[in-house]
């Protein structure tokens, strides 16, 4: 089994099949405010406008608090914005209910969070297949050859039957990663994966991510709070203050 | 190895006949296994008690039944009592004689009894109806005598409804036109036995000589001692009713719809029928409001469940708070998410119930081997009937459904990014 990333599966969405320089993400003049019509109102992101293309390698920085996890949150479509027009592979999700942006979540964007937040239940592999299971239409076979090349192109094929729980936190990551690829995602949402992990570790999922926007044309935005990881990313964004800056 | 050459160990682990929400409701459950034992232990111990008390109640119940109709009729037929009619001259004179005197109530049969009965036995809610002659009567046997109650019958109709073999302490239930059957008290009192011969005479002078066929023990010392059974022919014409009967005895297949059924009679013939309900209904009347403190009992332990479950699955819902989050993340919808917690709640239901409908099932079998009445039989058939259990898994399983869908809805409703956070 090549340890590349596998583009090959059968059953793969047909809508995130797109083609190169597509605009993949697309954001207008967003903002994002909490307690909406309440005295203590407070507007968190401020008329942001970013567009990211397919395959695009980027990092974003900034201070805590600036409003970096509330951005990665609003192009994950787990939380709406205030204002402004946000589009995910060219369909404008605003006015989308909560069914559809489910839909388009599950099929067009993968997470990776700072926790791997595997789910404790379930084996490495199970962990993997389960984005596949949720979802209607695949067999078993397809599921099982999926998430097996999908662990493996991680390095954790020997894996797969150990309880999540029971892997290090550099592992877990890993396996967090594979879990966030198995629908095929045009995007890929990383907020500090690599937080949490020695350098050894952090420098193998940073490689892992990298190999899958270069190999897949995975879109990948990679929230970071460290410069050398951020500077070996094709793309850098500062968020500061609510404010994209640069 | 699967057919991609990959090991699939654990991709057996994971059935794909089992639908995602299954499969992720059976590992949440399995991985609280604590939780899920403490709370399936509850669910058991309740439904264990309902089973319990209900084969109980019931076995108890139908003994009462059974032991307040073993000796009777679920239905009787009566003849129109004597009433006496004020003399009218014409509609505009007014009475003649306003003081009546209540009238002394002759033996009477009822009218065209043999119509009556076939029109009975037309019904399909009656099993038997055997007429009956009933009378006072006096029994002779040398310087002795008792007052006796000489009850006339078919044989073959009123064992149906009162199984008088079964009574049979010496001889047989033998009784053609020249035996008669006698209580334990009366054999006693008058110092017979089998084969004895007695004189029975009526008060309207009628006697006739008979053998003692068989000595039977009703269970009731008074019924004994005045209770005699002879043949229909016999008693008719010891008691000048020749050709008539003064009773229809009929059973019907749900003894608790006695008394709908004798109204209908009533309404059908014209002819006065009491049902067992009706003559006993101080017992009835107990035997339904043990029903209703049943009823009550089983209501509350199934509220208690309810709340069980309820409470474990909202603790639940916020251990897995992060975990909803992130399966909201990776494409779940919030149906899915509802369905989980919904088939987790099932799932404690039904396998508490299970556990419970064994448990309860044991303790009635221990109960019965240890509840026992001095000769050693069985103090009463208890009621193990499957529809019981099944009622009770069923209860069970969809009060686990019910009480789920509050903290099955909080979980479809959380907020992904509030979840993620914890």
């Amino acid at each position: 089994m090549p340890r590349d990333l596998i583009l090959w599966w059968p059953f793969v969405d047909k809508e995130n099949s797109i083609q190169p320089s597509t605009r993949v993400v697309e954001l207008r003049g967003v903002c994002k405010s909490f307690n909406v019509g309440k005295p203590n109102e407070i507007e968190i992101l401020h008329s942001i406008d970013l567009t990211l293309d397919r395959g695009e390698f980027c990092a974003v920085m900034g201070p805590s608090g600036s409003g970096k996890s509330t951005l990665l949150n609003l192009i994950g479509l787990l939380d709406r914005p205030t204002q402004g027009q946000l589009a995910i592979r060219g369909e404008e999700t605003t006015q989308l209910d909560d069914q559809a942006l489910t839909r388009l979540r599950g099929h067009a964007i993968g997470f990776v969070f700072q926790h791997h937040h595997l789910l404790g239940a379930f084996t490495a592999l199970e962990n993997v297949m389960m984005p596949m299971l949720g979802a209607a239409g695949f067999s078993n076979a397809e599921i099982t050859a999926r998430a097996m090349a999908l662990l493996d192109s991680v390095g954790l094929s020997a894996f797969r039957d150990q309880a999540s729980g029971s892997l290090s936190g550099g592992q877990q990551q890993r396996v967090a990663v594979a879990r966030a690829l198995a629908m095929n995602p045009a995007l890929l949402l990383a907020d500090e994966p690599t937080g949490n992990l020695d350098s050894k570790s952090a420098d193998a999922v940073f490689d892992l991510l990298h190999r899958v926007s270069r190999d897949q044309g995975t879109t990948v935005l990679f929230v970071t709070h460290n410069p050398e990881l951020a500077g070996r990313c094709e793309k850098t964004i500062q968020v500061v203050d609510g404010r994209v800056v640069g | 190895m699967s057919d991609t050459g990959l090991p699939t160990d654990s991709a057996n682990s994971i059935p794909r006949w089992m639908p995602f929400e299954w499969l992720v409701a059976f590992r949440f459950l399995r991985e609280g296994r604590v939780q899920t034992g403490f709370i399936i232990g509850g669910v058991a111990i309740g439904v264990g008690v309902i089973v319990f008390m209900s084969a109980l109640l019931s076995g108890l119940q139908a003994n009462f039944v059974k032991r307040v109709l073993t000796g009777q009729a679920h239905i009787q037929l009566l003849p129109p009592k004597e009433v006496v009619r004020p003399l009218y001259q014409n509609p505009n004179d007014g009475v003649h004689g306003h003081i009546v005197q209540a009238p002394l109530q002759r033996l009477k049969g009822i009218d065209q009894w043999q119509s009556v009965t076939g029109q009975i036995r037309d019904l399909p809610e009656v099993s038997v109806v055997s007429p009956v002659v009933s009378g006072s009567a006096l029994v002779l046997r040398g310087a002795a005598s008792r007052a006796i109650t000489v009850l006339g019958i078919d044989p073959d109709l009123y064992f149906q409804i009162v199984p008088m073999p079964e009574k049979m302490v010496h001889g047989h239930a033998r009784v053609t036109v020249s035996d008669i059957l006698i209580g334990t008290e009366l054999a006693s009192d008058l110092g017979v036995g089998v084969g004895d011969k007695l004189r029975i005479s009526a008060a309207n002078g009628n006697f006739n000589t008979l053998v003692i066929s068989g000595i039977f023990d009703l269970g009731n010392k008074a019924a004994n001692a005045r209770t005699t059974i002879v043949a229909l022919r016999s008693a008719q014409s010891l008691l000048g009713l020749v050709g008539g009967v003064s009773a229809l005895d009929v059973t019907v297949h749900d003894v608790y719809s006695a008394e709908t059924v004798a109204r209908h009679i009533t309404s059908l013939t014209g002819v006065e029928a009491d049902s067992w309900i009706k003559t006993n209904e101080q017992f009835f009347t107990a035997i339904s409001a043990q029903t209703t403190a049943n009823t009550a009992i089983r209501v509350f332990v199934g509220l208690s469940v309810a709340f069980g479950i309820a409470s474990v699955l909202v603790v639940s819902v916020v251990q897995k708070s992060r975990e909803i989050g992130i399966l909201r993340a990776m494409g779940i919808t919030r149906g899915q998410i509802l369905r989980i917690f919904l088939l987790q709640g099932g799932l404690l239901g039904f396998g508490g119930a299970l556990v419970g409908a064994i448990l309860g099932f044991g303790g009635l079998l221990i109960w019965q081997q240890a509840e026992r009445n001095a000769d050693g039989t069985v103090m009463f058939a208890m009621s193990f009937e499957p529809s019981l259990f099944v009622m009770a898994l069923v209860l069970a399983t969809v009060t686990g459904l019910f009480a789920s869908f509050a903290p099955a809805l909080r979980a479809a409703r959380l907020d992904p990014v509030v979840a993620i956070r914890g």
